[in-house]
């Protein structure tokens, strides 16, 4: 086997950091996942992370709202902030920290119930509605936001389940915003859907970046140049490549990266 | 077939006429292998619902006439002087008195010509000898009718009733008979009468055992079966579930893990009769609980059905899909709240089938609870969880041991109330699972 | 383009694009001497053969645009792919132009007359030998990745532009002196102005190619030597 390659490029962010991780290795039992990952989130911005198949971009993803604490094997050494929180520092709860870092999956995951339960299940969770009024207007907002409430205003009470696989998806990230969380994230979010989804999701993304800092996986790199501002290119478990999302798709510095979004690799 | 680089090439099977040949055999020994698969699938299918239809129609034929009694309808003059010489009306009294006098009474008036002391002993012994009971209970539940003449019907001995269902064979020589030709002529008349008939037997139904056959009954058995089954279900399914959630999301992965969930996979095949001289050693001598008694056979039958709970209660865990899970874990739910709000409803269904299961299990369970003394002769109904009790299979046991003729049909037809409580049993798990699973 | 994409398919589209390109840019080279040998030997059948060879320029020109429009839509190319695939889209049309420019060339074979002052003659053959060695070494720069080619190509222009400047000013003097050659001058003026615009496109590929190989732009504010546009009075012509 040939040894790895660390060289990272980065083209440093020119705004402000909402997220920002030092020196990040992560081991799954004997196997090191991720190598020395230094990498910024900017805020209000999107993020996308590519690179290809197993190479760490959900592992470090996960890293980010500490999902991969639920692994048991998963052992993690580095420094990640988030507004200059240590999220793995001991005061810090990670259900608080989970409530700032909302996150989507690769799959539409909805849980199986009625649309409202889905959307209602983190304010509820967290207290955060102080009525029933309140509440309501609470899911009506998110479903809104998330480009559902036309489709969805009249089932409300249907499963979350019924729904299809596009408007599953939208579902879920209606429920992961109705916590007003700061941070998203989003693994594949569109792997499962059609053009049309896909390009309502695409849309959706960009007008959450107002409020909202997006860090977003993606195998499509059409999706990583139409959505984010910046991207980081992963290989290997290595941070190859992170700049302007512009500069990685028409010039970019790394040969490993050329080789990627060229559609070069072996 | 390889060309120059040395890489094999496939050359389409219609190519040539040998390959097509070699084609078409496959396809043959392919589809006449899925014949004879097929065929076997429903030869095995056949033989085990021939032997289900067997089983359950000599089961029902033998057990059905067990459900019809034998009444004669007599006409009794309650004579007060025999019942209450003192006109006290007092219910004690009553009960007391000797209402076989007046059975006897009202049977030599239908029958004046016999006189004989053995023949009158004869004539009386077709009665059941339950008869008296009977007629005391309804005079004293009705003490306005002393002094009347009333139309009863009464239970007949059980070898009457087995004379009217045919197992009695009149012409076998007097002497290898149960009912002498005296006897007979009796039985005949009071048919021609009309007075003796055949009835629903609610004595089954409603009483508890007996060791006079048209006496005997199920109810004490169905009560202590369901009172057994209360205290195994009230302690086996919460510790299962509890045993089980923990074990698969919370119990970190390790030796001692490893060791107690192979034990447990053990545990659910130890023999049944182990687990009754841990019930006999642990519950009756140590801690000195009563013998007999509902609450001690379910503990025993509570420890046996535990691993079948923990085992289908975990399977039940693992198919709820991870990403819901995920789902909740990334709304920022504690790992406690996602149990609580997901996995448990969601393999609620699951654990429900594996408890009825184990239910059914126990309910059918003989071998531990004749440890622990439950297989003693009771004639009352049970009253709680420690009045001493026994149980349909214990029941069925019992009465097919008895050497009474008129046993064996109660036998088959403890069996069917046996198996009506099972059907209802799982009717029940249906109904609940499919509750569950609707529930949003 | 050292490794080869993992689908082969694309590989040998983008292979075909570079070689249409390279041809058409062979043809027009090729029409761009033989529109200025025409002139200069006023050889009608030459330039009759430069302007229906023309048709051929403007067919490899749709027929690229047709690939690369194929390429965009079936592909999605990314990074130098997409760069090459846009920068050959961009010297097709200017190679299409330097067809254009050859055949208007060679069209003044016959107008141009023989009242034409020999002097300035001269200049003509050497404003098209610059012109054709900087068409040459663009698609030389483009074949081979040669970016320090495209830049020589583009330093190349200034000296092209004060060759025509030149040019320009001996024209309108004699233009001055003899009106009667100013037919004849006219016809070279656009003949010279035909080649210096060729050496514009020229310096046009260049750039693509730069673009091409290294993903940044040669620094917009090339040398700019053509001053005759500023040029309003005679009097100062020195
Ligand atoms: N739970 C786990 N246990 C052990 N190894 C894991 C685990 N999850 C991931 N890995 C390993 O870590 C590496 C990175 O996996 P990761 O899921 O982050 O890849 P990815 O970039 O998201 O890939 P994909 O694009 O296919 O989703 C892979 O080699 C994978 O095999
Ligand atoms: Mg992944």
């Amino acid at each position: 086997m040939t040894t790895l390659d660390f060289t990272t490029h980065t083209v440093p962010l020119d705004g402000k950091a909402k997220i920002s991780a030092k020196n990040v290795n992560l081991w799954y039992g004997e196997k090191q996942a991720l190598h020395n990952i230094n990498l910024e989130v900017g805020e209000n911005q999107v993020t996308a992370l590519i690179g290809p198949s197993g190479c760490g971009k959900s592992t470090f993803l996960r890293c980010l709202n500490r999902m991969n604490d639920t692994i048991t094997s998963c052992r993690i050494q580095g420094d990640i902030r988030i507004d200059g929180d240590d999220i793995y520092a001991q005061a810090l709860d990670v259900v608080h920290l989970r409530a700032r870092v909302g996150m989507v999956f690769q799959k539409p995951n909805p849980f199986p119930k009625s649309i409202f339960e889905n959307v209602a299940y983190g304010p509820r969770l967290h207290g955060l509605a102080e009525s029933k009024d309140h509440m309501e207007h609470i899911v009506k907002s998110s479903l809104e936001r998330a480009g559902l409430w036309k489709e969805v205003s009249d089932r409300l009470q249907s499963p979350g389940t019924g729904l299809s696989g596009g408007q599953q998806q939208r579902l879920c990230i209606a429920r992961a915003i109705a916590v007003s969380p700061e941070v998203i994230l989003m693994d594949e979010p569109c792997s499962a859907l059609d053009p049309i989804a896909t390009a309502k999701i695409e849309e959706l993304i960009d007008e959450l970046r107002e409020n909202f800092t997006i860090a977003i996986v993606t195998h499509s790199m059409q999706q990583a140049a139409r959505v984010s501002q910046r991207t980081a290119f992963f290989h290997l478990g290595v941070l190859v490549e992170n700049g302007p999302t512009e500069g990685i798709f028409t010039n970019p510095v790394d040969k490993r990266t050329q080789d990627y979004v060229t559609g070069r690799f072996g | 077939m390889t060309d120059v680089a040395g890489k094999f090439t496939v050359e389409p099977f219609s190519a040539s006429a040998e390959k097509r040949e070699r084609f078409n055999r496959l396809l043959k020994k392919r589809y006449a292998a899925e014949a004879r698969f097929k065929m076997w699938g429903i030869v095995a299918v056949s033989v085990a619902v021939v032997f289900l239809v067997l089983l359950l129609g000599s089961i029902l034929l033998q057990g059905a006439s067990a459900f019809s009694t034998t009444k004669v309808e007599l006409e009794l003059y309650l004579d007060p002087a025999v019942i209450d010489p003192q006109g006290t009306k007092d219910p004690q009294t009553i009960a007391s008195a000797d209402y076989n006098q007046i059975l006897r009474a009202s049977m030599s008036k239908l029958f004046p010509e016999v006189q004989g002391r053995r023949e009158r002993r004869d004539m009386m012994s077709l009665l059941s000898s339950g008869a008296a009971y009977e007629v005391a209970g309804h005079v004293r539940d009705n003490p306005d009718l002393i002094g009347q003449t009333i139309r009863f019907e009464v239970l007949t001995d059980d070898l009457v009733d087995m004379l009217r269902k045919g197992y009695i064979e009149r012409n076998v020589p007097e002497a290898d008979r149960k009912l002498n030709d005296f006897q007979l002529g009796i039985y005949d008349k009071l048919v021609a009468t009309g007075a003796l008939g055949g009835a629903f037997n609610t004595e089954l139904i409603t009483t508890g055992d007996s060791r006079e056959p048209e006496n005997a009954g199920l109810w004490g058995a169905v009560v202590g079966s369901f009172l057994t089954l209360v205290v195994t279900l009230g302690i086996a399914f919460p510790l299962g579930v509890m045993a089980a959630v923990y074990l698969e999301e919370f119990a970190p992965k390790n030796r001692i893990t490893d060791m107690i969930e192979v034990n447990i996979n053990n545990l659910a095949a130890v023999p049944s009769i182990v687990f009754g001289l841990l019930g006999l050693a642990v519950f009756l001598n140590f801690f000195g609980m009563p013998r007999s008694a509902p609450v001690v056979g379910g503990l025993v039958l509570a420890l046996q059905a535990l691993p079948i709970i923990i085992i289908a209660s975990r399977a039940a865990i693992k198919a709820v899909p991870p990403s819901i899970r995920e789902a909740a874990l990334g709304m920022g739910a504690s790992p406690l709240q996602t149990v609580m709000h997901h996995t448990l409803p969601l393999s609620m269904p699951g654990m429900l089938t594996g408890a009825i299961l184990g239910m059914a299990h126990a309910l059918g369970e003989t071998a531990p609870l004749l440890m622990i003394g439950m297989v003693a002769f009771i004639v009352d109904i049970p009253s709680g969880f420690s009045s001493p009790a026994t149980v349909l299979p214990v029941q069925i046991y019992l009465w097919a041991d008895s050497p009474e003729r008129a046993f064996v049909e109660k036998t088959s037809a403890a069996i069917i109330v046996l198996l009506l409580f099972l059907i209802s049993m799982n009717a029940i798990a249906i109904y609940l699972r499919k509750k569950f699973e609707r529930k949003w | 383009m050292a490794a080869t994409h993992t689908v082969s398919a694309f590989d040998a589209e983008l292979n075909a694009l570079k070689t249409k390109v390279l041809r058409m840019g062979g043809i027009a080279e090729a029409n761009v001497a033989a529109a200025v040998q025409a002139v200069m030997r006023r050889d009608k059948a030459l330039a009759e053969r430069t302007i229906t060879s023309d048709q051929r320029i403007d067919v490899f020109d749709s027929e690229i645009s047709e690939l690369v429009t194929r390429l965009l839509a079936l592909r999605q190319p990314m990074a130098i792919d997409l760069r090459f695939i846009v920068g050959t889209l961009k010297i097709a049309t200017d190679l299409e132009r330097i067809g254009d420019y050859a055949k208007n060339i060679a069209k003044r074979t016959t107008a141009i007359g023989t009242a034409v002052p020999t002097q300035p003659m001269h200049a003509i053959p050497r404003m098209g030998e610059m012109v054709l060695s900087m068409v040459k070494d663009v698609l030389d720069a483009l074949s081979n990745e040669d970016v320090e080619k495209a830049v020589a190509v583009r330093d190349r222009d200034a000296i092209l532009d004060e060759l025509y400047n030149s040019v320009f000013r001996e024209l309108l003097t004699y233009m001055m002196e003899d009106p009667r050659t100013i037919t004849g001058c006219t016809h070279l003026l656009f003949i010279a102005k035909n080649l210096e615009r060729i050496g514009d496109h020229a310096t046009n590929m260049a750039e693509a190619v730069y673009y091409i190989v290294t993903g940044n732009r040669m620094y917009n504010d090339r040398p700019k030597a053509d001053v005759t546009a500023e040029i309003t009075d005679p009097s100062q012509i020195a």
